[in-house]
């Protein structure tokens, strides 16, 4: 099928809410840094950031800024605005991020054709802003 | 080694309202299709409803997504005397076939005698599991997946059964031959809502909601309550039909499934899975048989690619062969001999999510019931062990095996 060009969501019409684990993924969106939770013990990542690390049950973190670089593990392709209904092509993919083994981050992908997205294209971060100033990493073709 | 509850209960009662087309229930009520599914499997069970004693829920309670059943509302609404079983199993639909071993937990236990498992649906326009999970406030979970547009729960199986045709080279001609066959079993049905036979040229032609996944690969959506009433053995010898014995029954899952599609953080293989392998080789542990003792496979089909993937957990074929399994026929029921074609195990004889009604799952205990019992209407010659599933969904998702008295 042809879907033309992918498109991300509008950034006007997405919240997100945060929590004491969450929050610091978010404040580092803000200044354009990607990260992910990591064990401050045994280096294990994880994401969603949970309270402790499922390998060791360590509370400590490290929040490294990752390369913003990933890889699509599997993808939709959608054709109506969630909030709306109105016709809009967009491309939910799930990223493999680099830099934090077994992580992924859910976002739209653009910079490319709908139908030319694939399993195992390679994607760098691209933020957009959303409600409540917060910034949401989404992706375009690498 | 045998389960240790395995054939002391049995489901000696099944009850449903009308099954309706979305949000046509109205002016019913929830509860008034609620006590009417009740009621109907207590007659069909042979029992007053006044001796329920016992509720065992799946779904956190929940009555449809939005609306919540309580204990103490049915008990004073039906005038039961008293309750000593009030249990369920958490998250969603996955828990169907298990709330009827929740159920023999509370009867082994003697804390009941006679549990009711039930479900009742009513999509009024704000009430669309549909529209649920994209109209809640994001929660800072559910803020690492919302955003994404991934917002229903087509969304979320579409990405699951994208990786499952990237790793094994499945086609969307198997998901069509998953509607086909599972409908060519409605056109007998009274209460069903779909019952036109399907051709291969109308699948094909059914709109891309989620590519790859068309209207026709999404199940139902559908009002109604369904009922059935689990007792003792003992018990069941003095009800008006043959019981259908409780043989296995588990739920659950593993780390690597989890939250599943709430979050898609599962590693390969378990993403293009149905997470149900846990407790398939649960039931099969419980119960010494495999998927080929199986007469007939109530398999829970919210979206066709996730009846592929369970057939797969459940040992039907192999890992990555379901693509192949479900071209060659193997889900169909031939009524001329009343067995499978081409040595397969007959798929949702009653027509399942897909065709005859969303009750989330409840139709499918219903069935398995029924075939075991001997009077279905596309009775599976001389069933002795039909097989139910609940979910795919995060866990717990569960399974029951049902054996012919
Ligand atoms: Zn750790």
């Amino acid at each position: 099928m042809t879907y033309g060009p992918a498109r991300a969501l509008p950034g006007d019409q997405i919240r997100i809410t945060t929590n004491p684990d969450t929050e610091p993924f978010w404040q580092a969106a803000k200044e354009h840094k990607l990260t992910a939770c990591e064990c401050g013990e045994c280096g294990h990542f994880r994401m969603p950031p949970t309270a402790v690390c499922p390998e060791c049950g360590s509370r400590a973190k490290n929040w490294p800024a990752l390369p913003g670089t990933g890889t699509v593990f599997s993808y939709a392709i959608c054709n109506k605005n969630p909030k709306n209904g109105e016709d809009y092509v967009y491309v939910p993919v799930v990223v493999d991020l680099d830099g934090a083994p077994g992580t992924r981050l859910n976002a739209n992908v653009s910079g490319c054709d709908a139908e030319d997205v694939h399993i195992g294209m390679k994607v760098i971060v691209d933020w957009t802003p959303i409600q409540d100033d917060w910034v949401l990493p989404n992706f375009k073709k690498a | 080694m045998a389960w240790v509850n395995q054939d002391k209960c049995a489901i000696v009662g099944v009850g449903s309202t009308d099954y309706y087309v979305r949000g046509k229930s109205w002016p019913r009520t929830i509860n008034d299709m609620a006590v009417e599914a009740i009621m109907n499997a207590c007659a069909d069970a042979g029992i007053s409803h006044k001796q329920i004693d016992g509720f065992s829920y799946y779904s956190t309670a929940g009555a449809g997504y939005l609306d919540k059943f309580d204990t103490a509302s049915l008990m004073e609404t039906l005038g039961m005397p008293h309750i000593s079983w009030s249990a369920t199993l958490t998250s969603g639909g996955g828990g169907c076939p298990g709330a009827i071993g929740l159920a023999t937990a509370g009867l082994m236990n003697e804390d009941c005698t006679y549990s009711v498992t039930l479900m009742a649906l009513q999509q009024l326009p704000q009430h669309r599991l549909g529209v649920v999970f994209g109209s809640a406030a994001p929660n800072p979970e559910n803020s690492f997946l919302q955003p994404s547009g991934l917002v229903g729960p087509g969304h979320l199986m579409s990405v699951l059964a994208r990786r499952h045709m990237h790793l094994y080279g499945t086609t969307q001609d198997a998901f069509g031959e998953v509607v086909m066959a599972t409908r060519a079993n409605t056109h007998n049905r009274p209460k069903a809502v779909r019952k036109e036979p399907l051709t291969k040229e109308q699948y094909d032609a059914s709109v891309m909601l989620a590519d790859p996944l068309r209207r026709l690969d999404f199940c139902l959506e559908t009002d109604g309550a369904v009922a059935v009433i689990t007792t003792t053995m003992d018990r069941a010898k003095d009800c008006r039909h043959k019981p259908a014995v409780v043989h296995a029954a588990a739920h659950g899952g593993q780390r690597e499934w989890g939250r599943a599609f709430a979050w898609m953080g599962m590693p390969d293989p378990h993403f293009a899975s149905s997470g149900h392998k846990f407790t398939a080789d649960r039931v099969w542990a419980q119960s010494g048989l495999s998927a080929k003792d199986m007469d007939v496979a109530l398999i829970y089909d919210h979206f066709s690619p996730m009846v592929l993937m369970q057939l797969e957990d459940y040992g039907f074929c192999e890992k990555g062969e379901g693509n192949d399994y479900v071209l060659s026929g193997k889900l169909r029921y031939d009524p001329v001999t009343g067995k499978g074609v081409n040595g397969g195990t007959p798929v949702n004889t009653h027509g399942g999510n897909l065709n005859e009604a969303y009750i989330i799952g409840m139709t499918h205990i219903v069935e398995g019931v029924e075939q075991v019992r001997g009077t279905a209407i596309n009775q599976v010659k001389d069933a002795e062990f039909a097989l139910v599933s609940g979910g795919p969904a995060s866990l717990p998702v569960s399974s029951l095996i049902l054996r012919k008295d």
